[in-house]
């Protein structure tokens, strides 16, 4: 525990502890809607912090994140309704599945030197490849949608991930703290170390002797795997899949906008940006409707403004700046 | 199937890739010079749909008359994105610049859903049903037209850069941005200009693809991703390319909807941007990888 926190000032410490107390009572506090929008809050965290491996620390940049959202629910979600096997030996099949379509992905594109903007459309052009397949695929429904039984229960069964909000708000809250805790030992060890390395200088990285292909597939790999777990999740919570909603390039899109507005390669970046970008959208809704201005796009117009703004004023994000305020800025050993 | 149903099917596939070509061709000049991939291009070409629509509908004005007076309109909104907005971002990291593109698509996609509604629109000219007849083929007249007005656009176009002063300074910013700059030109006002001929081209091939296809707000993202897959299959900063790119990225799309099923068609277009990715990154046309 002691090197975990090894430079990170008291404050700091005090301030995570101060945050870990609210999420943790936040069920007791809250009332049904605002449980909601938390579990919607922690599961951006959640895909924010896993898209972060790879493009925050390893410097690839992704736009197609939804697939291993879209495989780790179908996976998932087709174990469970063909063959009856629960939610924790399907995630297990689904981290399996996205991290080996991750594995193609990376492997096809770093062995034939496709970096930059043609990685991050070849990442768009797999995702929509799996949309419109999984259109056409009947055996999960096609486009008309593949559906988990729903029914009335009495009890929380964790076991089969299936009750009541709170415990999905755990759930996802015990996820996002794993997550972080990861990151935070990934980006110390070794290979974080050489993640970031190659993120600022491939070729320097190189030439040091890092094999950039194998740490660039493990940036990839690992990122897709932790994405899978969110994708389960979704099935089990939302218990339909549509694969124009999953699959579809605003999920790919609204998945990285939190981690790049709360701060790139940071960790609390996803986190941040998902509290204020749910809470923006969330909140905008509310102040349009008291205004009578709720006409449909209308709130997606002011968060498009918003973005804007942020993205102009804070090139960073909005962590660093945040991070400095506190005076909770890690020292660089 | 008649063997005329194959070629009346490419040659209308071809003909519509041609006005993709065009949307294409604006991506990639923008790419090529400014270096900063568009992420709003889709959603440029619908508010230059729902203008042509607008005309149409207000003043019956016909939209290939208005590919001219469009293709300025887009001007000057291009321009005026580059320099009000896109110019300090261009030596930002590129999920900067795209997170900022971003935003303007959401923007753009959510005003003109306010204004016109969600529902698809289109337009009827008295010549939308018209075609000629060639030998076996029955080839639609609106797509021959907008086919034949992209191929003299592209060729201004391409005559501009090749020729003119100011299309060679252009030119010189895309060579070298550190000697463009040492030699005095105005490299911010340059790349303005170039956006704005990039957004031109999307008015111009907007105000035709009214004619072909409906238009609705959420049209935006599907056109900016189709012109993704044309710039990169094509070559990312290659004129021809862009427009070869379109006349395939068409023919692949018909073909696929006349041998499987119409919904799967955009599957062959990935499937083939994904090929052109493994085996020939820059393109089919394109020189140098970034």
């Amino acid at each position: 525990m002691i090197r975990l926190f090894a430079g990170v000032p008291r404050r700091g410490v005090v301030l995570l502890a101060a945050l870990l107390v609210v999420l943790v009572a936040a069920p007791w506090l809250a009332n049904d809607y605002l449980l909601t929008v938390l579990i919607i809050i922690l599961y951006s965290a959640y895909t924010g912090q896993a898209w972060n491996v790879m493009m925050g620390f390893a410097g690839q940049l992704s736009l197609g994140h939804a697939i291993y959202v879209g495989l780790g629910g179908y996976a998932a979600a087709a174990l469970y309704v063909h063959f009856g096997v629960g939610p924790w030996i399907g995630l297990a099949a689904a981290i399996a599945i996205a991290m080996a379509c991750g594995a193609v992905i990376g492997f096809l594109a770093f062995r034939f030197g496709v970096g930059g903007v043609y990685f991050a459309i070849l990442t768009i052009a797999f995702a929509e490849f799996a949309r419109i397949g999984f259109d056409h695929f009947g055996w999960v429904g096609g486009s008309s949608g593949f559906f988990l039984p729903v029914a009335n229960y009495t009890r929380n069964d964790l076991w089969n991930l299936r009750g009541n909000p709170t415990m999905f708000y755990y759930v996802m809250l015990a996820l996002t703290v794993a997550a972080f805790a990861l990151c935070h030992v990934l980006l110390r060890s070794r290979v974080g170390y050489y993640w970031q390395a190659i993120r600022e200088d491939e070729v320097a990285a190189r030439s040091l002797g890092i094999n950039t292909f194998r740490y660039k597939m493990y940036a990839v790999v690992i990122s897709a795997g932790m994405t899978a777990v969110a994708g389960v999740f979704f099935a089990f919570y939302y218990n339909n899949l549509f694969p124009e909603q999953v699959f579809h390039i605003s999920r790919s899109i609204e998945l990285i906008l939190g981690p790049i507005i709360g701060g790139i390669g940071t960790l609390f970046g996803p986190l941040i940006g998902a509290f204020l970008l749910t809470g923006l959208s969330e909140s905008m809704q509310e102040i349009l409707t008291a205004l009578g201005l709720d006409a449909p796009g209308a709130k997606q117009v002011f968060y498009g403004l918003c973005l804007l703004v942020v993205v102009m004023a804070l090139p960073d994000g909005v962590w660093p700046w945040l991070a400095g305020k506190l005076g909770v800025t890690v020292r660089r050993s | 199937m008649a063997a005329e149903t194959y070629f009346n099917v490419a040659v209308s596939g071809l003909l519509t890739g041609l006005v993709y070509g065009l949307m294409a061709v604006g991506l990639s000049v923008i790419f090529g010079v400014v270096r900063v991939v568009n992420f709003a291009h889709g959603e440029m070409m619908t508010i230059a749909m729902y203008l042509a629509i607008v005309l149409f509908s207000a003043l019956g004005l016909d939209p290939l008359v208005m590919v001219v007076p469009l293709a300025g309109v887009l001007f000057v909104l291009g321009y005026a994105m580059q320099a009000g907005i896109i110019n300090p971002f261009i030596t930002r990291p590129e999920h900067s610049q795209f997170i900022l593109l971003v935003a303007v698509a959401i923007i753009i996609t959510n005003v003109l859903l306010i204004v016109f509604g969600p529902d698809a629109r289109n337009v009827q000219t008295p010549y939308s049903f018209d075609s000629f007849l060639v030998g076996p083929l029955i080839i639609d007249a609106t797509k021959v037209y907008a086919g034949a007005a992209t191929l003299v656009i592209t060729a201004a176009l391409f005559g501009f850069f090749r020729f003119a002063p100011l299309g060679k300074a252009i030119r010189a910013c895309a060579d070298n941005y550190t000697g463009a700059l040492v030699v005095g030109l105005d490299v911010k006002r340059l790349y303005a200009l170039t956006f704005g001929l990039g957004a031109a081209c999307v008015g111009a091939a907007g105000a035709m693809l009214v004619l072909l296809v409906d238009v609705t707000p959420a049209l935006g993202p599907a056109l900016t991703l189709l012109a993704f897959i044309i710039v990169i299959t094509g070559g990312l900063g290659s004129m021809p390319g862009a427009l070869l790119g379109g006349v395939l990225i068409g023919l692949t799309e018909a073909m696929a909807g006349l041998f499987f099923t119409p919904s799967a068609k955009s599957m062959f277009s990935f499937g083939l941007l994904v090929l052109v990715l493994l085996f020939r990154p820059q393109g089919i046309l394109g020189k140098r990888l970034s």
